[in-house]
């Protein structure tokens, strides 16, 4: 409650009255703040801020620098299932998709993570679809236990859960969870999950916060950007990540700017996120929370991603396969979305290289 | 230049450096040479032994004494699991406490802090806590058996210099110990003034690593950190707060009456 509460104060207003209201010396203010506030972050955000693009990349470059040096951590995502009982139109693996559906068993997980620990890959983010049926927390829990023997940090994008059963994962090994609102402005929410346990929006908004009370060491949230207007779902993602970070300062707070990808059933029109818009809640969101993870997935084509290095991302994703069984089968299903960035890990490790930036292979251990 | 003890060993450097933030294992390993420091740490999280080409052990000289921390520790229960992790991994029995449970301003928790230094130091370890400058704080981290305590001189990461002044050098003035200043020196001149002061030593991270050479930034650390201690041993003039050339209140003394 008290989640809804703190966003209801931000998600009511009209944010081309403040934006029309901003001058340039809001702007250049903003940039140079101290302590950002919400409403600096919001017209960091602005249509005005456009014009400042490089001395807001300035600022963040130097935070960004400050705060995390010249590294950027890799790591792979690993497909568990394409079971999925909701109906959401912007997914590929909604249930009304007729794709081969697929879930791995314990000796085909072991398969991938011998296939993806001997590219050198350390952290995984495993996912699902929803499906309670298919994989229960137990499967995932039993997942996690085969997994830890390949990895140091375990990551999962799942279905929302509850308190207990965050508590039981973390007990068998995941340290971190990633899970997006997806949309944070509730009509389009409500549109875009047709049906499903997934269109309860208050209960997949306060997910990371049962988490957090589960003592997760880490947290990662996001908007699919492109859902609806974007600056809106960037400031809603920071007022979200903000409250986290001040109310479980022991837990990191990540956010990934994922834009959307075309996708097997894809129907309706998006709002478009260009490159610049990108940039600019990436280096917003860095100015606002300069403690931030930021992830940048292979949604974005390479020579963008290879732009963003200086800019303030934390996290990128390498040698990615979106399809279940991806890594080690032949035997592999649809995917989820389309990848854009295909290298394997070693191009992306040269590439950071090349940047003057250190790939990070290893940034936890199971304690 | 004297020499600083800690632990029973014989240090002649006294500044200690530290691992994160640099463009690659290279330049780290370039850096630590060029600047003779002898304790070098690292997060005991980013540690890879397996991994032969990214292990960053490979890349610390192998006369260095290591000094692992325990970065990613929210607790002291945290802390301790990862100072025995770290013994077990054969990272010698030298540990930096970090026990940071706000990752806002990464400032360290002194409580949970004295806690893991008690049980480690029984356990035979020689601990080396990061704090929140504090005299009380650092005078139970001595009893609990710390072999150096280190107080930020500001945030980490945040080359702000050492705005903690006031309290590090009580702290210096105060305690039986070595005092290390550690996190938040920028720049060389700012660990000269902790040597000034009397600091035992200086740990520097992110002001080496993030320059634009750190290689010849090490070195010039090395330099600042040999100039401060060499004019605290030399004594710092006693500075004066008006000229001495004349004493407009009492210089009717020497003169008689007249």
């Amino acid at each position: 409650m008290e989640l809804l509460n703190y966003m209801e104060k931000y998600k009511n207003l009209d944010l081309d009255s403040y934006f029309s209201n901003l001058t340039k010396e809001d702007v250049i203010r903003a940039i140079n703040e101290r302590k950002p506030s919400t409403l600096d972050y919001l017209t960091l955000l602005s249509p005005i801020a456009e014009n400042y693009l490089e001395e807001m990349a300035q600022k963040a470059h130097t935070l960004s620098l400050q705060n995390f040096g010249k590294s950027i951590l890799l790591y792979t995502p690993l497909y568990l299932s394409n079971h999925c009982v909701n109906l959401c139109s912007y997914c590929s693996f909604n249930r009304e998709n007729d794709i081969t559906r697929k879930k791995l068993a314990m000796s085909e997980i072991e398969a991938e993570a011998k296939e993806i620990s001997a590219l050198g890959l350390k952290h995984i983010l495993i996912l699902t679809g929803e499906s309670r049926k298919e994989t229960p927390v137990e499967y995932i829990v039993e997942a996690v236990e085969v997994l830890k023997k390949y990895f140091d940090s375990i990551s999962i994008e799942v279905y929302p859960l509850k308190e207990d059963e965050y508590s039981k994962l973390i007990e068998a090994g995941v340290d971190a969870l990633t899970i997006y609102q997806e949309v944070y402005d509730e009509e389009v929410y409500n549109r875009v999950h047709i049906s499903g346990p997934k269109k309860e929006y208050n209960y997949r908004l306060e997910a990371p916060e049962r988490a957090c009370r589960a003592k997760i060491r880490s947290v990662n949230i996001g908007a699919l950007l492109g859902l609806t207007e974007w600056r809106k779902e960037a400031f809603m993602t920071g007022v979200h990540a903000d409250y986290l970070q001040n109310k479980y300062p022991e837990v990191e707070v990540s956010v990934s700017l994922p834009r959307i990808r075309p996708h097997i059933g894809m129907v309706s029109s998006y709002d478009v996120v260009e490159d610049k818009d990108l940039v600019q809640i990436m280096l917003a969101t860095r100015i606002f929370l300069p403690r931030a993870g930021i992830t940048i997935s292979t949604r974005e084509r390479k020579e963008f991603r290879d732009n963003l290095v200086p800019l303030g991302v934390t996290k990128m994703s390498a040698g990615v396969s979106t399809e279940v069984g991806g890594h080690s089968s032949t035997d592999k299903t649809e995917s989820q979305f389309d990848i854009s960035d295909t290298r394997s890990v070693d191009e992306m490790k040269d590439m950071i290289l090349s940047k003057g930036y250190q790939p990070i292979f290893k940034d936890w251990m199971h304690i | 230049m004297d020499n600083l003890t800690i632990g029973g060993i014989e240090l002649k450097s006294r500044l200690l450096i530290g691992t994160g933030k640099y463009p690659n294992h290279k330049s780290m390993y370039e850096a630590i040479e060029s600047c003779g420091t002898q304790v070098v740490t690292m997060a005991l999280r980013r540690v890879d032994l397996e991994s032969k080409e990214d292990n960053i052990i490979e890349f610390i000289p192998k006369d260095c004494i290591l000094l692992p921390n325990t970065s990613g520790a929210r607790n002291a229960e945290e802390a301790v699991r990862i100072a025995r992790l770290a013994k077990a991994m054969g990272c010698g029995n030298w540990i930096k406490i970090e026990v940071i449970s706000d990752n806002k301003y990464l400032l360290p928790d002194n409580i949970e802090t004295i806690k893991a230094t008690e049980i480690l130091a029984k356990e035979g370890f020689i601990v080396l806590p990061y704090m929140s400058p504090d005299l009380m704080v650092g005078k139970r981290l001595v009893e609990a058996g710390a072999a150096a305590v280190m107080p930020l001189g500001s945030p980490i990461g945040t080359n702000r210099g050492i705005r903690t002044k006031e309290l590090v050098q009580i702290m210096i003035d105060e305690i039986d110990a070595p005092i290390i200043v550690d996190a938040g020196i920028g720049k060389p001149s700012e660990a000269t003034e902790a040597m000034e002061m009397g600091a035992a030593a200086v740990l520097v991270n992110t002001a080496i690593a993030t320059s634009g050479d750190p290689i010849k930034m090490a070195k010039a650390f090395s330099l600042a950190v040999e100039a401060g201690r060499m004019a605290y041993l030399a004594k710092l003039g006693a500075k004066g707060s008006i000229a001495k050339a004349s004493s407009p209140l009492t210089g009717f003394l020497g003169e008689g009456d007249k």
